[in-house]
């Protein structure tokens, strides 16, 4: 079937960068921004001052009680460690929440799981409860929003069938109902403390960071990218659609439930230690597929790498911009991504064609 | 690879969709399915391809019950180029087709050389080779098309099951295509459209008729003016020249004042109803 016009045609170079050099390239530049933002901060503290603060402890030393140690290594450190994994953890979710829908502008937040998670949050905010200590507020996040995907997907089958369509409507009903469920106990609240820290809550932030909850975020989140890595091809596979899944052995259904619980146990342990932060699922994976493409293989990893800079550094600027006052991170997100996402969009030429 | 539809049933909200269908086709054979719209084909090649299991009755490959082993064993037999779908990603052609492997490859596997030497067979056969990094949303429907045969073939295929693959495709190319699998040494079930590629490229041709198998057989048996006017409710002749078919279709008139086009336009030009 090949005829001499198909030869003329000869397929552009797309990825100008060897995959493992781009890799590794971003991996460096997370080290390298890990220290950089460390020491940015109303205190300044100098890089190398930070690296030497680091290897001390990272060798087994203990507070030195100094201020920068208390700083750098109380403080900044983690906060910064827990926005690289936020943000690589919410940007994960993203990509698979969108190639598991179908959907390009679906992120964690559209089924439904960001006001699962509020509505939890919320309930312990205005009713003061504190049965699990500092943790109330995170457990209640996370069973919110475990409990807002148990109710979408339960109302999402079909027939024994999950079919994304059906997924992304029942999910944003469901987060308006939820939506609502805030907005009704926030306006009943009488206390305007609580209501300020629901505003707060909803708008995210990375100040709860902590040395103790760290390891439980991190450790789930980069269980489920491996886990994820594991069906990357599959992953390709459902994006082709059911019956393309069919004809290639991957039973789309069961590979749907599988992945967004998935996405949920990552969306749900994130948004429980950093509040509602936006965007950062929706954009990144883009920006990964304009990188490497659309392959998951190549993507995912790249997608995690760019979530983890990208709220790290939105972090930077969360802190520094209104000092000593902070802004909820959730605002930043949106202020830097949207519009680096509407020039990369316009440049690129993403989403010309009806269907495409 | 031989396959054999035994009483086959699917019932798609509560109407029959396919009403005990029996069929073999042989090994290396190419069977055509023939019928109009809503007529089963598709629903019996989803039976096949394990999108839709059937209600009743069993589908075997080679004797064995196709639905009693798992997906990706049995996807490893069968390659099918189905309606095409639209994706709202950007895979390259190179992607799409080596996606065709996935049924070959355990959760941990990367791509073997075999794997490679399949996909670039699959490229070359279907004269996508300087295609490779183009993205699928660029190209024109008939290249979108052989992006899915070469997927197919990629699968390394024994059974080929093919859902109108002419749609999109020029007539040159729809030449191309049958030819090619033709050409390769595997069964072939395919939904056509045209009796004439049917009668041209099939061995056996199917006839469906509202989800009942009306007629099975040599296409020059099977397809019939009488089998043809009947199932696609037309006034069809047959013309026979050096050991091709060709069908001339026209709608079925029985009023007396010609109330289509076509049989008016036959009676001004003096053609009459039954110069054939």
């Amino acid at each position: 079937m090949t005829t001499a016009l198909d030869e003329r045609r000869a397929s552009p170079v797309r990825h100008a960068v060897p995959y493992p050099v781009l890799l590794t390239a971003l991996a460096a530049v997370l080290v390298v921004s890990a220290l950089l933002a460390t020491g940015v901060g109303p205190v300044g503290v100098p890089a190398d001052e930070v690296a030497r603060i680091l290897l001390h402890h990272l060798g087994g030393g203990g507070d030195t009680g100094a201020a920068a140690d208390l700083i750098v290594w109380r403080i900044r450190f983690p906060r910064v460690l827990l926005g690289a994994v936020v943000g690589a953890g919410l940007a994960l979710a993203g990509a698979v929440v969108q190639g598991v829908v179908r959907n390009p502008v679906a992120d964690p937040y559209l089924l439904g799981l960001s006001h699962g998670a509020s509505v939890g949050a919320v309930l312990v905010l205005t009713t003061g409860a504190a049965v699990l200590g500092a943790l109330t507020l995170p457990a209640a996040a996370f069973a919110g929003a475990t409990a807002a995907m148990a109710v979408v997907l339960v109302m999402a089958r079909h027939r024994g069938r999950l079919l994304p369509m059906r997924l992304i409507l029942v999910g944003v009903a469901f987060g308006h109902l939820f939506a609502g469920l805030t907005s009704f106990m926030l306006a009943r609240t009488d206390s305007s403390a609580a209501q300020q820290q629901i505003i707060f809550w909803m708008l995210g932030g990375l100040s709860g960071a902590r040395w103790e909850t760290l390891p439980v975020t991190a450790t789930v989140v980069a269980a489920v990218a491996v886990l994820l890595m594991i069906r990357a091809r599959r992953l390709n596979a459902l994006v082709l659609g059911e019956e393309a899944s069919a004809a290639l052995g991957v039973n789309a259904t069961r590979l749907r439930w599988y992945l967004l619980v998935l996405t949920t146990l990552l969306t749900g342990t994130v948004v429980a230690v950093s509040g509602g932060i936006g965007f950062v699922g929706l954009i990144v994976p883009h920006l990964a597929r304009m990188l490497v493409g659309a392959d998951h293989r190549r993507m995912l990893p790249v997608t995690a790498l760019l979530g983890a800079l990208f709220l790290l550094w939105a972090d930077v600027a969360a802190r520094i911009l209104i000092a000593p006052a902070e802004l909820p991170i959730g605002i930043l997100t949106a202020f830097l991504g949207v519009p680096f996402f509407l020039l990369v969009m316009r440049a690129r030429g993403l989403a010309t064609q009806e269907n495409a | 690879m031989r396959l054999d539809l035994d009483s086959v049933s699917v019932a798609l909200g509560g109407r029959p969709a396919l009403d005990h269908v029996s069929m073999t086709v042989h090994s290396g054979q190419f069977a055509a399915l023939v019928g109009p719209n809503g007529s089963g084909k598709s629903t019996l090649l989803r039976t096949v391809y394990r999108a839709r299991r059937p209600d009743s009755g069993t589908v075997r490959l080679d004797g064995h019950d196709l639905w009693s082993v798992p997906a990706a064993r049995t996807a490893r037999h069968i390659g099918v180029l189905m309606q095409e779908q639209h994706t709202g990603f950007e895979f390259t052609v190179a992607e799409t087709v080596a996606l065709g492997r996935t049924p070959h490859l355990g959760l941990f596997d990367r791509l073997t050389r075999a794997d490679h030497e399949a996909i670039d067979e699959a490229l070359h056969r279907t004269g996508l080779t300087a295609f490779t990094g183009r993205r699928v949303g660029e190209l024109s429907g008939g290249e979108r098309q052989r992006v899915l045969l070469a997927r197919a073939l990629a699968q390394q295929p024994r059974l080929l099951v093919l859902d109108e693959p002419t749609n999109h495709l020029d007539l040159r190319h729809q030449l191309d295509l049958l030819e090619l699998v033709r050409d390769l040494d595997v069964t072939v079930l395919a939904a056509l459209h045209s009796l004439d590629l049917a009668a041209a490229y099939a061995d056996t041709a199917a006839v469906l008729q509202d989800g009942r198998l009306v007629a099975c057989g040599p296409p020059a048996d099977v397809l019939t003016p009488e089998t043809i006017g009947e199932v696609f409710g037309v006034d069809a002749t047959v013309h026979h020249d050096d050991g091709t078919a060709r069908f001339v279709l026209r709608p079925r008139c029985v009023c007396p004042d010609a109330c289509h086009w076509s049989c008016r336009t036959r009676r001004l030009s003096g053609v009459g109803a039954d110069a054939d």
